[in-house]
């Protein structure tokens, strides 16, 4: 009886161990599938977008096969940790509190956030520069961000889950504001357009991508924003014990700018170099 | 395993859950009511009064309440000629966009619940009523209703215990209940096991508290 048992199991370990191994050579990329135009899916639901064709490219210069996978955004970083996928390439920002979990390559794009509205708000025609950085600092930016503060005030402000533009409207540099968050960034377009949100707060292009798509009145407002919570560019997200396949990514990302593989995809899906 | 996340998150969460139980008590009061209505609807001799309290229960239970959500939050949204009447600030926030759902959908399933109650009540009992020169609205208030009520408290229990799980739901829709807190939490600190450890086991003490409460009135109660 207990022969049987243990034979039992040993098979099912075995056969377990087999399967687990088949996929081994390739590199599996997670990405979000949600957060155009750098990733999403098209009609028929296959991925596409500025990281998927960028991951495949990277993936030649590495000289190994690569499958992409589609995970939730919130639940992105657990899952590559429990070994889901290998790497990560869905507009994930370089900060120090994502380095705490997990090593990053060296940034291969520029994320330029910025607030929206629909036409006819109220916060058009705010008096602020074009672009602020956090991370210099001066007293640009700290006029800047009380104009914003001021013109936040009791207002109800979406953004999605887990993202820098969470971190930045709960960091207080904006003051006490009506926060709403949301799974993906369809949903911010969706309560923006539908007025729940009085204004939102992502990637300037998701909603430039929106505006073009939906033909909604969706505007930019206020300064472009980077640095500080904002993080350092959009990098490949990977284990910290997998040192390998970071210098591996991050010499095929060096081929790839050099060769003008990553401003030409760039400039492809976003329509500007947003290369770095 | 973090246990020190897990004893830092616990306030956090119970403070969440209070949300969830508001969003329970309140979406079961109101559907408790339009379960009865509607129970009572569905015994009308009247084919068409009788059809739609039907068609109703149909939809209701034969739809995922995530869909429900949905099409009520962010369908009822897209709505251009919806924003601009009265409805819209109950529509605008997610708080009533999500008790509307929850109440329609355990107002649905109430009022099959009640409804068979209603027709096991044994024919004897209420003409031993009308035997007595009790008029029939005393009939139906004071012997139907308790009776339906008691015969129902099982099947109805379990009903509760669904819809508490149910409210988890609500975090698609923006409410910070014990589920929202919990995916907000992980997505800080990226470890999903030891929150959702926490959250389960406080969704697991709500459930046991409502299970014995309910076996409680069901002994209360009792024929017997």
């Amino acid at each position: 009886m207990m022969n049987i048992f243990k034979k039992t199991i040993f098979s099912v370990l075995f056969s377990l161990l087999i399967i687990g191994n088949v996929n081994a050579d390739k590199i599996k990329i997670g990405t979000e599938g949600a957060y155009p135009p750098w990733n999403s899916k098209n009609a028929s639901g296959k991925l596409i977008g500025f990281e998927v064709e960028l991951a495949y490219t990277l993936c030649r210069y590495i000289g190994q096969q690569c499958e992409i996978v589609e995970q939730d955004w919130d639940g992105m970083i657990p899952a590559l940790i429990m070994r889901k996928f290998d790497a990560i390439m869905a507009g994930m920002s370089i900060t120090a509190e994502r380095q705490k979990a997990i090593s990053f390559s060296q940034g291969y794009a520029d994320e330029v956030a910025s607030l929206a509205v629909m036409k006819g708000s109220d916060l058009e025609g705010m008096n602020t520069p074009e672009g602020i950085n956090l991370t210099l600092g001066g007293s640009g930016v700290k006029k800047t961000l009380k104009t914003l503060t001021g013109a936040l005030a009791g207002k109800t402000v979406c953004t999605q889950t887990a993202t820098i533009h969470q971190n930045f409207l709960e960091s207080g540099d904006v003051g006490k504001i009506n926060l709403r968050t949301y799974k993906t960034q369809d949903e911010v377009n969706l309560d923006l357009a539908s007025g729940r949100c009085d204004v939102a707060l992502a990637a300037a292009v998701a909603f430039t991508d929106y505006a073009e798509k939906s033909g909604k009145p969706v505007v930019l407002v206020g300064p472009t924003f980077s640095g500080g919570a904002f993080g350092n560019g959009v990098g490949v997200g990977i284990r910290k014990d997998d040192t390998e396949l970071l210098k591996a990514f991050n010499k095929a990302i060096e081929k790839a700018r050099k060769n003008g593989d990553i401003s030409r995809i760039a400039t492809k899906w976003f329509g500007f170099d947003a290369s770095m | 395993m973090d246990l020190e996340l897990m004893i830092n998150s616990l306030p956090k969460l119970l403070n969440a859950a209070v949300i969830t139980l508001k969003l329970l008590s309140v979406s079961l009061i109101i559907g408790l009511f339009i379960g009865l209505f509607f129970a009572i609807l569905r015994l009308n001799k009247n084919i068409f009064i009788n059809r739609f309290a039907y068609g109703y229960s149909y939809v209701f239970r034969g739809t995922p309440l995530l869909v429900q959500i949905f099409i009520i939050y962010f369908g009822l949204g897209q709505i251009e000629y919806l924003r601009s009447t009265v409805l819209w600030i109950i529509l605008k926030e997610p708080y009533w966009c999500a008790i509307i759902a929850f109440a329609l959908n355990t107002g649905a399933y109430t009022s099959e619940i009640l409804r068979s109650a209603f027709q096991t009540i044994k024919p004897g009992i209420i003409e031993a009523g009308k035997s007595l020169g009790i008029s029939n609205r005393v009939i139906f208030y004071k012997i139907q209703i308790p009776i339906a009520i008691r015969q129902s408290l099982p099947a109805y229990g379990n009903e509760i215990i669904l819809m508490m799980k149910g409210t988890s739901l609500a975090s698609t829709v923006t409410i910070m209940d014990l589920t929202g807190v919990a995916k907000y939490i992980i997505s800080t600190t990226f470890k999903p096991i030891e929150v959702f450890i926490v959250a389960g086991g406080i969704y697991l003490f709500m459930t046991f508290i409502i299970h014995n409460v309910i076996k409680f009135l069901e002994k209360k109660y009792s024929f017997n």
